[in-house]
């Protein structure tokens, strides 16, 4: 029971982390990139080539996988996701669907399209009893880290000036504009720091899921849920949708195996139906 | 668009069943369409195959029965609506007198009725589930079906001390065959079924299922997954501690691909599979195939997949040499049935009724061989058919 609802927290918060990012450039920017699974994809495969082709400890990938994507995030906002801010939804949509075809493609034609696998260093394999609850070392660890960086995350947004200066540009951008605050910078920091989390989440993930080319479209749907079930508007909303869905996601294939696929897609759905902005989003006058 | 079809698969036949006769025995070519996943999630199977029909057409030349023998190689991406289209334009436009490869179940479906149509004999060299070749009477497989390569594991089980056991299948047709086939001989024989589990085909998080399983304390947990997907299946099998819950992991040899094998690392050694081929098979036919397959593709292993693909090309050439080189598809199919050789994976049949594949089901562990990891055969079911054929 207890071992159910620890494994159901360690995916709820790892579906958070990568997902995060896109809270914040959908619900903060109003941007739509459907493209971001292919950040959290990249950060999966530099902990694959660092851990397997270069023996790097799987440590030191993860803060690379950070970095890298970040960087590579940074570099498209500036290049390719700038010229789309105005467009319309729709082209956003379509524009970051063709940047996923491209990444799956890419991917498949360096990497192959074979699943790879990530082998957790051995301090990380291995279980422990806790109260009658068997954790697996790896499944905490992802815990501990995750929540980590949602606290950080939620004072940044909150309590620095870097945070405030995000939310008044979100709010309006010509008055933001207007008190001096340079409002692209703003965009592609967080921009960056949304892919270099998704990049983040991607290497805690390989483990788990080991990654294949098609993991951004695999994955799209989860993010998407994650967003639509917790609104954009926050992130403590996607954070607790992420650990509800991730709990009921594991509970309901445990207890229920016959339909545990589908509970999620039930959530979303009933939740959509009573509170379509989202369980914790409010009404905007956007 | 119906009515197109029709009158393109009509064509088709009429072009073949009289225009072959001419024209193309005047080319002296015999064209073989060979329609595989080469990218997509199914790669691996694709690459495997036609690594092996490369192979074979190396070692025994591409000249049969004075006839050149040109195979035409096609990417369906794992995607049944590529697939058809594709075994269309092969057999209408290349002429193509044999289609064959089929990585996936719904791929082989998608191209059945284009085989009944055109009257070309479609040669299965993946798919695995037991009634595709009912599907049309052109049908001819030289893999493996599950309910075959399972049975012999579920007698094995219940032979060795195992009572009770919890099946996890993927959630598509090859599982549930997989599944069904388990419980019935297991069941017959004495053991019990605890729970069968379905985890969707796409399932990122095994998780839930594996600590259901454990928690259920069965004496051994029944497993069966695609080919490829194995390595993320076992590295969650040994987070969950199964041996050290003296609980057996027993399972298709699907699972422990031999692609895959040596990255899945130590976790997997103990595990006891059934499968219709291993590449540690000690035989000299394939103690050459592994030697050869390995030198033309440096850093791959054989796998089951090719070996279907290896025997299914010679299953062609066969029967290209016994009707003196006519391609009629009828004559082909004829041709093929009841034939039978040694192939790396032992003595193999094609079962006249069915036009299935009758062969020896082998029982490994996995283990440690020269510092890599095998499946190593340990007991043989010989001659084993497709139990699930005329059961309705």
């Amino acid at each position: 029971m207890l071992t159910i609802l620890f494994d159901g927290i360690a995916y709820g918060l790892l579906l958070f982390i990568l997902a995060v990012g896109l809270s914040i450039t959908l619900g903060l920017m109003n941007f739509i990139n459907l493209a971001h699974g292919a950040f959290a994809m990249a950060g999966g495969y530099i902990t694959v080539i660092m851990v397997h082709r270069f023996g790097i400890s799987f440590f030191w990938s993860l803060p690379a996988a950070f970095i890298i994507t970040a960087v590579l995030g940074a570099f498209l906002e500036r290049t390719l996701y700038v010229q789309l801010y105005d467009k319309s939804h729709l082209d956003q949509v379509l524009f970051s669907l063709g940047l996923i075809f491209m990444s799956v493609a890419a991917v498949d034609y360096f990497m192959g399209a074979n699943q790879q696998i990530v082998n957790l260093p051995p301090s990380l394999d291995g279980r422990l009893q806790f109260f009658g609850a068997s954790i697996g070392y790896y499944r905490l660890f992802v815990i501990i880290l995750c929540s980590l960086l949602t606290i950080g995350l939620q004072l940044v947004l909150t309590k620095t000036r870097f945070g405030s200066r995000l939310r008044a540009s979100v709010d309006d951008q010509r008055v933001a504009r207007g008190l001096g605050i340079d409002v692209s910078r703003i965009f592609a920091l967080t921009f960056a720091m949304g892919s270099g989390l998704a990049g983040l989440g991607g290497a805690l993930g390989a483990p788990f899921f080991n990654i294949d080319p098609t993991f951004p479209l695999k994955f799209m749907i989860y993010f998407l849920i994650v967003i639509a079930v917790g609104g954009t508007t926050t992130i403590t909303g996607p954070f607790f949708s992420a650990l509800l869905l991730g709990v009921a996601d594991v509970a309901g294939k445990y207890y229920v195996p016959a339909i545990g696929g589908f509970i999620i897609y039930t959530i979303m759905v009933a939740v959509l139906i009573f509170r379509p902005q989202g369980l914790f989003g409010r009404v905007t006058g956007r | 668009m119906l009515l197109r079809r029709q009158f393109l698969g009509v064509c088709a036949g009429v072009a073949l069943s009289f225009g072959l006769s001419g024209l193309a025995l005047a080319e002296d070519t015999v064209k073989i369409g060979l329609i595989l996943p080469m990218t997509g999630p199914s790669a691996s199977t694709g690459r495997e195959i036609e690594a092996a029909i490369k192979l074979y057409m190396q070692q025994n030349g591409d000249k049969v029965a004075g006839k050149k023998i040109e195979v035409i190689t096609r990417d369906d991406t794992g995607q049944a609506d590529i697939t058809k289209r594709l075994a269309q334009e092969l057999v209408v436009n290349e002429k193509v007198a044999v289609i064959a490869g089929f990585g996936l179940t719904p791929l082989a479906l998608a191209a059945g009725p284009i085989a009944t149509q055109a009257k070309v004999p479609a040669v299965i060299m993946a798919a695995g589930t037991s009634m595709i070749v009912e599907q049309s009477p052109f049908f001819v497989r030289t893999s493996f079906t599950l309910p075959q390569n399972t049975t012999p594991m579920a007698e094995w089980a219940a032979k060795n001390g195992i009572k009770k056991v919890v099946t996890l299948v993927s959630d598509y047709g090859p599982g549930i065959d997989a599944e069904k086939a388990f419980k019935e001989k297991f069941t017959a024989d004495g053991g019990q079924v605890l729970d069968s589990l379905r985890a969707p085909l796409r399932n990122p998080e095994f998780a839930p299922f594996l600590q259901k399983a454990k928690d259920l304390k069965p004496d051994a947990l029944f497993l069966f997954v695609p080919s490829g997907q194995g390595a993320s299946l076992m590295k969650q099998v040994a987070e969950r501690q199964f041996k050290e819950a003296g609980i057996q992991v027993i399972g298709t040899g699907d699972v422990l691909d031999d692609e895959q094998l040596n990255a899945m690392g130590d976790v997997v050694l103990g595990m006891i599979t059934s499968m219709d081929y291993s590449a540690a098979h000690d035989s000299p036919e394939n103690k050459k195939y592994v030697a050869e397959f390995e030198k033309a593709n440096p850093g791959m292993r054989p796998n089951f997949m090719s070996v279907g693909g290896y025997d299914g090309i010679a299953l062609i050439y066969k029967a290209l040499e016994k009707t003196g080189g006519d391609t009629t598809g009828t004559k082909l199919i004829e041709a093929m049935k009841g034939m039978a050789w040694t192939s790396p994976r032992g003595p193999i049949s094609i079962d006249p009724d069915t036009r299935d594949i009758v062969q020896n089901v082998y029982i490994r562990k996995a283990e440690k061989v020269n510092g890599q990891i095998y499946n190593v055969e340990f007991a043989t079911v010989p001659n084993v058919k497709d139990p699930l054929h005329g059961k309705k």
